[in-house]
């Protein structure tokens, strides 16, 4: 699991790559949380696209990180979701959220 | 029912084992042919039932997890993990979608129901102190070519 990190005018993009489990989730979470904490984005952009594989670890992260942006009165998107990845996501009632930006769609976020 | 071939696995409650030990459930059942849709759904039923070992069963030691593997005829796989450790008091509750004992380690709660929803049956047998069987069927699409 790598990830890399941009910040363009306050909206950050980690894009994740590799498998999202239990163990590597811990790790995202940690690598996340401090640069939200050092930069406080008012968007955070996590994208899947790199991701080959998750299970309902990446459905906790990503809960954690968008109760985290709300609290800091910011915004979180998930993006490039792969079609292997969908089931779970929609499992999830993560589309409750409104957190998922479809391909080709931008989501409102103020 | 026959059994067509079968495996034994037994690592350590480690979390970097969650890795291997769904790959290597994958790669035993990849001779059945099953669809990359179907073996991704094994692979996530797979690790959420060992992360289940890991963060409740095993949740301050670590202990072993065993999983056995059996394919039988018409491409239906039987999925078996155990631990030794602390069982499932209520298993009713633990079940239920959302329900989690560690929110403070960020769990979804959607363990259980992920194994439901991507496996045919999900069966739960827990004795407190003796440890917790969880065991998954999975008929595949395929039939075997030469089985």
């Amino acid at each position: 699991m790598k990830s890399s990190v941009s910040l363009d005018d306050g909206v950050m993009t980690v894009r994740l790559s590799g498998e999202i489990d239990h163990h590597t989730a811990r790790l995202i979470r940690e690598e996340t949380d401090t640069l939200i904490q050092q930069k406080r984005p008012r968007e955070l952009r996590l994208d899947f696209s790199s991701v080959s594989f998750m299970d309902s670890s990446g459905i906790g992260l990503i809960m954690g990180r968008y109760r985290l942006m709300g609290l800091y009165g910011g915004y979180l998107h998930v993006v490039n979701v792969p079609d292997a990845l969908e089931k779970l996501m929609v499992l999830s009632g993560l589309g409750a959220l409104d957190v998922i930006e479809r391909r080709g769609e931008v989501c409102e976020s103020a | 029912m026959k059994v067509l071939n079968e495996m034994d696995l037994t690592f350590e409650s480690r979390s970097s084992n969650e890795s291997f030990a769904r790959s290597a459930v994958s790669a035993f059942i990849a001779q059945l042919d099953p669809t990359i849709g179907e073996l991704n759904e094994i692979r996530t039923a797979v690790s959420e039932a060992v992360t289940n070992c890991i963060v409740h069963a095993y949740k301050n030691e670590i202990g072993r997890i065993a999983i056995n593997v059996k394919l039988l005829p018409n491409s239906s796989v039987v999925i078996r993990i155990r631990d030794s450790g602390c069982g499932i008091e209520n298993i009713k509750q633990a079940m239920e979608p959302l329900y989690t004992t560690a929110a403070g380690e960020e769990r979804a709660g959607l363990g259980f129901a992920v194994m439901q929803s991507f496996s045919d049956s999900v069966n739960v047998r827990s004795k407190p102190q003796k440890g917790t069987t969880v065991t998954l069927k999975k008929t595949l699409s395929r039939r075997i070519s030469n089985g």
